[in-house]
């Protein structure tokens, strides 16, 4: 009956490899993340590696290992971490029937194939000692290069063209220019000179820091006691988990009568009102002058910032050179 | 003969598999686990016949499989773009 499996060792070795290579395929079906499916299915690939080198093919067995489990499971985990280790199975099998139509007919398929094999007259095992004779890699080489030579270059074409289609399924056209700081400093200039966006050309100020407490769900107090919205985590407006200022008013208030520190008296609202105001116009006129200068630059009016910045380096070179020259 | 009912089990876990999970991935880990098998079936085969050419079919099938995962995966990363889900179940433009 055993006219493959040969020596007592190799027995003993295939009935320890193979019932632990089926329980790990079984992970495929029944494990509920991929992930543990993927480790499950390198586990069966290297114990095929194993029962390669058992069936005197060690070439295969270290090129399942390279191959499978070095390249292609690698792929899997990969696509799966891209993909999200947590997309788990749909909730709702759209056929339910189908998941026992298939263990079905999955233990039909494995009596018919296994039916078959165990009836069937196997001739005796020849063996590879003859065609290993060379060593089995060189044997196999004979093969691949010698009988199946054009296979193997159309292989070679095949691989090529996997690899450029993965690259072109894979590519993604740049739909919009890529914003970088300064892009987004202008964007940011011109909103504030049409007097929209958030009206801040500054860093946000940072939320608490100003008043007593400095956590996030804190606004920052302005100079004049006041509290400042945009410096609290926008998210946190949104959701209405900003704490009301309104309940630190009487530490405000104590903070603006010096008691905590000697400082003059805080200005009355009107006084703070105006002064505001002034700071913001004047901060808006210089900003819109800024921002009118870089639109007639962009307008090709006014070439003379980049001639000068051109001629900078040059004068300078020429400077530095003039000066080695009197140096020698 | 151990070895060929070995892989006609892997080979039915790996159809089954294909059968009945809806993950895309997982689906694909299924048709690996089927090529796998007829891999071990091969190289068993080529010890009983003596000859080496069942072992160089196994090798080239392993190299279509690699190539064959290539194109597979980078297909569902694009579905997964699109659409965002990997089901096999949620594309089905073609379904008139």
């Amino acid at each position: 009956m055993d006219s493959v499996v040969g020596t007592g060792g190799e027995v003993a070795i295939f009935w320890i490899i193979a019932p632990l290579m089926v329980i790990a395929a079984l992970a495929l079906l029944f494990a509920r993340k991929p992930v543990h499916a993927a480790v499950g299915l390198i586990f069966v690939m290297i114990g095929m590696a194993f029962l390669y080198t058992m069936l005197e093919a060690p070439f295969l067995g270290v090129a399942q290992v390279v191959v499978y489990t070095g390249a292609i499971m690698i792929l899997f985990v990969f696509v799966l971490m891209l993909v999200g280790v947590d997309a788990a199975d749909a909730a709702v099998d759209t056929l339910k029937a189908q998941r026992w139509v298939a263990y079905v007919l999955g233990a039909g398929l494995v009596a018919v194939l296994a039916g078959v094999i165990v009836t069937a007259t196997l001739p005796d095992a020849v063996g590879l000692e003859v065609a290993n004779a060379n060593t089995n890699p060189a044997g196999v080489a004979h093969v691949i290069f010698g009988a199946t030579v054009f296979t193997l270059e159309l292989v070679g074409v095949l691989l090529i063209v996997a690899a450029l289609s993965a690259i072109t399924l894979t590519h993604r056209e740049a739909l919009q220019q890529a914003r970088n700081q300064k892009a987004t400093v202008r964007l940011r200039q011109r909103a504030y000179a049409r007097g929209e966006g958030s009206q801040v050309l500054t860093p946000m100020p940072a939320p608490g820091v100003y008043a007593e407490h400095n956590a996030a769900d804190v606004p920052a107090l302005d100079p004049y006691g006041r509290p400042i919205d945009i410096s609290v985590p926008r998210v946190l407006r949104i959701r209405g988990q900003e704490l009301d200022p309104a309940s630190f008013d009487g530490h405000v208030a104590q903070i603006a009568e010096g008691r905590y520190l000697s400082r003059p008296p805080a200005p009355t609202p009107e006084q703070s009102a105006a002064a505001l105001a002034a700071e913001a116009d004047l901060e808006r006129a210089v900003v819109t002058e800024t921002v009118e200068d870089m639109l007639a630059e962009e307008r090709g009016d006014l070439p003379e910032p980049e001639s000068d910045h051109e001629s900078e380096p040059t004068d300078d070179g020429r400077s530095d050179l003039e000066e080695k020259g009197d140096r020698s | 003969m151990h070895y060929l009912v070995l892989s006609s089990i892997l080979f039915t876990i790996g159809a089954v598999t294909v059968l009945t999970r809806r993950n895309a991935i997982l689906a694909f880990m299924g048709v690996e686990l089927m090529l796998n098998s007829c891999n071990l079936a091969l190289v068993t085969f080529s010890r009983v016949h003596g000859q080496l050419t069942g072992q160089v079919m196994a090798f080239y099938v392993m190299v279509v499989a690699a190539a064959e995962v290539v194109v597979g995966l980078a297909i569902i990363v694009s579905i997964y773009r699109a659409r965002r889900t990997v089901s096999v179940d949620e594309p089905s433009l073609l379904k008139g």
